[in-house]
Formats: structure tokens, C-alpha cells, sequence
């Protein structure tokens, strides 16, 4: 790799680990101070300093920090007869597959660095050194995904079971199950995706649906939501059941297991976990952004810069790409607050409900979206040709 | 036999999930909004910010005490004890005195040298309040007794007590007081004895 190449990837790593680090406290912040206003509260909003007389409380922002702290200076305990190595390691599994699936995230287009103060034509190919704003282009992507989002499981199951407590093992167990029986319909609803977008890169994915497909050429593009719109249903419900939180919070299940499976953890190796869960939030909603919301598509914002049916007004190119990449921070906050406002209005379910949702319900839905994609491009394909 | 009644059933459209997952965001959105982004004075939010934001208290409030006043800026007090003997804490200490001879008041009424009131001790009863021939002992300061981490704040002496306005701002009661010497004082003075 040249100079180039090198800078950038760490640069982008650097952004996507500020991204990642930076939202899971305010999204602690953010989920406190939504349901105090869902419930007609005000939250928390005291925690500050003093400085030239004033307190500096900054809207209670700074009650994870002080959370923080406070992790960092508990007693880490440890069960007596728990499994020393694996209680230590469980956090790591928990929380870092979460956060690395971050990598094959695209979070805006090529940023091609000879071009980067151009205005371009429409239509214009470009050509020399490029930067791709997604961590890892692998092509296998959204497989990828799958694979390191799947490893998540296995740490909140050593969880339960290293910690030598029933609680803990029930909860690790309930883990294990419940996020094995969605993983299932959460690729099988996208395997439909993978059809119409006729690729697994993400990049790919959201190229598609940036592309003008209804009204010519200066007309509308599709988003994943509109060709696939089970299938959103489907990976968000799967999605928010992978991130363990309610109204599929049975591994934590507060009325029946104590804390579930981390009932045994304190200080820091607990606030590992509790940051998972967020970070987990956080790419669901990501990868629903990018898979069904277009990304880092701005509607009418094209590569030559915004285009209203045929009216162009040019944008340089590094402020096109600077556009998408905050087109797809909007709508992964969004999503997020979608997903909080979600947690605080649902009940819970029942295990028992839980299974027979996700094998009764959304495993046939899935595999029937499936088949209709199916025979619906089968279709297309025939009638209309490639 | 007990006759079986059979669960209300559901419909299509509720066991689907989706219909009454809207309606339960569409109430949660509603307090969120309202909330978040309409002014103070418009939300819904019950929470008080205590020691920034106050409750409002009731008029009859039993606060901290305090001794009212006469016009002169003397304690209507006259040290008859009915306050310190109702009180069920015992929180009242009063010495009496006498006025000095020539005084207006001498050999008519006493004053009270000492008056403490020890406000851990009291249990805010309000009977010293209603035991009061003179209107001269008062809980309507609508001040309860604030924090504080030193015994002694909480001995409260005759100036602190008379220091204390009442909820209208004043030391003064709405029931006039009549001095001996004055037209309309009912009972028997210098120049009207028996």
C-alpha cells in the first residue's frame, strides 16, 4: 500500500472509532434524557462543574462521564469460583465483533483526491488516486457482517457461564437462543436484498440505490425500502432482538434473572457490556441506513453536485462526499432515536412469544419475501430483459 | 357448572403487530415532542428542580416560626408561657421579665427577656400557634426549616424569631392590637380602674 493508502485507512478508522466512542455515551445521555421525555420527566441534568461562577451541566451530557468514572474506580469483582480467564474475556467478545462491523460500512462515496475541488460534468469518469470512505472494501461484505455480528453471541454466553451463578447461566443460555433463532431471519431477510442489489459489497448496495431509476435520468432513485419493504420490517425487528434490549430484553430480563447474564459483573467489565449493547444500536442502525435508506444518499444530490429534475447547481467534489458523509450521520441518528423511542413504548415479550415470533412468524415471512423476489425479478428479467 | 366465557378475540390487524406498535409510538412521539420542543411552561413535565424551582406552598403552611410585632417594633409576646406549656416536643424556652416602673405596660403585662425555640426539637404541631392569647407566636413565614450541618443554627432566639417576616412581607398580624393607654383598649387601665 502507498503513502496514500495508508494515511487515509487510519484516518478512517480514526473517524469510525470517534463515531462508535463518542455516540455510545450520549447515547446513554440520549436514552436517559428521551425517556424522561416520553415520561413526563425531566432526567438527568445535574451533573457539572463550576466555572467562572457558572454550572456548566451541558444539558446533563456529562453524566456519562461521570458514569464512567465511576466504573473506573468500582471494585472489579469476580466470583470466587468463577472462570477467571473467560469472566475477563467475555466483555472483549461481547464488545468488540460490535464494533468492528463498523469496518465494512461505507460512509460516503470515492473521494478522488486530483478531483477534489472540481466541480464535475455529469457523467464525467474519473480516474487517479481514490479514497474509498469505508474502512475495508472486502468483498464479501455484508457476509462479513454476519460473521463477526454472529461471534457477539458467544460472548454474552461465556458471560453467563463463566460467572458461576444460575441467574447468569439462564441468562447466557437465554442469550445464546434468542440471538441464534434471529440471526437466522436476519440474513434470511436480507438474502432478498442480495438479489435485487445483485451484489454482497455494501458499497455496491448503496451505489444501486443511488442510481436514477424512476423518471428518466434525472429522476428518482430507489431506496431499499421501497423494493424491499418486508424486508426492512423483518431486519429491523431482528436487528433490535440482536441487540438484546426491550421488548426482546430476555437475556437481561430484569423481573425473572437479576441482570441476566452479566449479573456478575461490575466496574468497568460491566460497563463493557452496557456499551456493547449501544454499540450494537448503533450498527443495526447502520447497516439499515446503508441497506435500506440509500446510505449516504442525499435525494437530488448527484456526483456533479444537486440535480432538481434537470436544474443542476454544481458542488465541488470534496463537498459532495463531505455532504454524504453527514447524510449518513443524520440518518444513523435518526434510526438510533427510532430505536430508543421503540425500546422505551414496547412491553416485553415472553420467551415462549419470542420463539414463536421469530420461528412461527418472521422465519416464514422471510422465506416467503425470498421467493416473491425471487419470481419478481425472474419476472422483470423476462419480460423487460436485463 | 360455571358457564365458560371465551377471551375476546383478536383481530387480524392487532395480531399483526405492526397497527398497534404505531399507536403506542404515536403516544410516545406525542409526550417526546411536546416535551422536547415546546417551552417550559407548555410541556408536560411534573418534575420539579428542587433547590432551583420551589413549590408553591399552601397559605396555611406551617413553616418556621416568628414573633410578630406591635406597631413600636416590640414583641407582641407577653410571656404568659401558654405556648411553651402546650407544646408536646418542649421546644420552647422562655424567661420572663418585668418592665421597668413608669413603663406604659408596667404591672399590666411581662415581656420575654429569652424566647428559644429549638426547631430540631420541634415537631411543627402548630398548637404553640393556636395556644397564643395574643396572636404573637406565627408559622406562616411558608419557610421550612433550611439544611444546615451545625446544631446551633437550629436554636433559634428571640431576634432571629422576630427577625422572620410572615408570608405578606410584614411583622405584623391582621388582628389589630390594643395597648393599655389607647381609646379602644377593653380592659382596665391607669385611668380606668375598678
Amino acid at each position: 500500500m502507498d503513502a496514500v493508502a495508508w494515511i487515509s485507512t487510519v484516518l478512517k478508522i480514526v473517524f469510525v472509532l470517534i463515531i462508535i466512542l463518542s455516540f455510545a455515551p450520549v447515547l446513554i445521555w440520549a436514552e436517559r434524557r428521551q425517556s424522561a421525555m416520553i415520561q413526563d420527566r425531566i432526567g438527568p441534568h445535574r451533573a457539572g462543574f463550576k466555572l467562572f461562577g457558572k454550572n456548566i451541566t451541558l444539558l446533563g451530557l456529562l453524566h456519562p462521564l461521570a458514569d464512567a468514572l465511576k466504573f473506573v474506580w468500582k471494585e472489579d469483582f469476580v466470583p470466587p469460583k468463577a472462570d477467571k480467564l473467560l469472566h475477563s474475556l467475555a466483555p472483549i467478545i461481547a464488545l468488540v465483533p460490535a464494533i468492528s462491523v463498523f469496518a465494512v460500512i461505507p460512509f460516503g462515496g470515492y473521494l478522488f483526491l486530483d478531483h477534489a475541488l472540481d466541480v464535475l460534468q455529469p457523467g464525467q469518469l474519473l480516474s487517479g488516486p481514490a479514497i474509498s470512505l469505508q474502512v475495508a472494501n472486502i468483498n464479501v461484505g455484508i457476509l462479513y457482517v454476519f460473521a463477526i455480528a454472529g461471534t457477539g453471541v458467544v460472548g454474552a454466553a461465556i458471560a453467563g457461564y463463566s460467572s458461576d451463578n444460575k441467574y447468569a447461566l439462564l441468562g447466557g443460555i437465554r442469550a445464546a437462543g434468542q440471538m441464534v433463532s434471529y440471526e437466522v431471519t436476519l440474513g434470511l431477510a436480507l438474502v432478498g436484498c442480495f438479489m435485487v442489489y445483485d451484489s454482497l459489497i455494501l458499497q455496491d448496495m448503496v451505489e444501486w440505490q443511488r442510481v436514477p431509476r424512476i423518471g428518466g435520468e434525472h429522476g428518482f432513485s430507489l431506496w431499499g425500502i421501497c423494493v424491499q419493504p418486508l424486508a426492512f420490517f423483518l431486519f429491523f425487528t431482528a436487528a433490535i432482538a440482536e441487540s438484546k434490549r426491550i421488548p426482546f430484553d430476555i437475556p437481561e430480563a430484569e423481573s425473572e434473572l437479576a441482570a441476566g447474564y452479566f449479573t456478575e459483573y461490575s466496574g468497568m467489565k460491566f460497563g463493557m457490556f452496557f456499551m456493547g449493547e449501544f454499540v450494537e444500536v448503533i450498527t443495526s442502525s447502520a447497516l439499515l441506513a446503508t441497506l435500506f435508506l440509500g446510505g449516504y444518499d442525499l435525494p437530488f444530490l448527484e456526483d456533479h453536485g444537486f440535480d432538481f429534475f434537470g436544474n443542476i447547481i454544481g458542488v465541488p467534489h470534496a463537498l459532495v462526499i463531505g455532504l454524504q458523509v453527514l447524510t449518513f450521520v443524520v440518518k444513523l441518528i435518526i434510526l438510533i432515536w427510532l430505536q430508543l423511542m421503540i425500546r422505551w413504548s414496547l412491553p416485553r415479550f415472553r420467551y415462549d412469544q419470542i420463539m414463536a415470533l421469530c420461528w412461527k412468524l418472521l422465519l416464514p415471512l422471510s422465506l416467503l419475501n425470498v421467493l416473491v423476489t425471487a419470481v419478481g425479478i425472474l419476472a422483470w428479467d423476462s419480460i423487460f430483459g436485463k | 357448572m360455571g358457564k365458560p366465557v371465551n377471551k375476546p378475540g383478536r383481530t387480524f390487524m392487532e395480531q399483526s403487530y405492526v397497527p398497534e406498535i404505531v399507536k403506542g409510538l404515536s403516544v410516545t412521539m406525542r409526550h417526546f415532542f411536546k416535551n422536547t420542543f415546546s417551552r417550559r411552561e407548555n410541556t408536560e413535565i411534573v418534575t420539579i428542580a428542587y433547590p432551583e424551582e420551589k413549590r408553591v406552598y399552601p397559605e396555611r403552611f406551617r413553616g418556621v416560626h416568628r414573633l410578630t410585632h406591635r406597631n413600636d417594633g416590640s414583641p407582641r409576646c407577653v410571656a404568659c408561657l401558654c405556648c411553651s406549656t402546650a407544646c408536646p416536643a418542649q421546644c420552647i424556652h422562655i424567661e420572663a421579665a418585668e418592665y421597668q416602673p413608669g413603663d406604659e405596660r408596667y404591672g399590666y403585662e411581662r415581656y420575654p427577656k429569652v424566647f428559644v425555640i429549638d426547631e430540631l426539637r420541634c415537631i411543627f404541631c402548630g398548637y404553640c400557634v393556636e395556644a397564643c392569647p395574643c396572636d404573637a407566636i406565627r408559622m406562616d413565614t411558608g419557610v421550612h426549616m433550611p439544611a444546615s450541618t451545625r446544631r446551633e443554627h437550629f436554636i433559634f432566639d428571640k431576634e432571629m424569631l422576630m427577625s422572620m417576616p410572615g408570608q405578606d412581607g410584614t411583622h405584623l398580624t391582621e388582628n389589630p392590637r390594643h395597648e393599655p393607654g389607647d381609646a379602644d383598649y377593653p380592659g382596665l387601665d391607669r385611668e380606668h380602674k375598678h
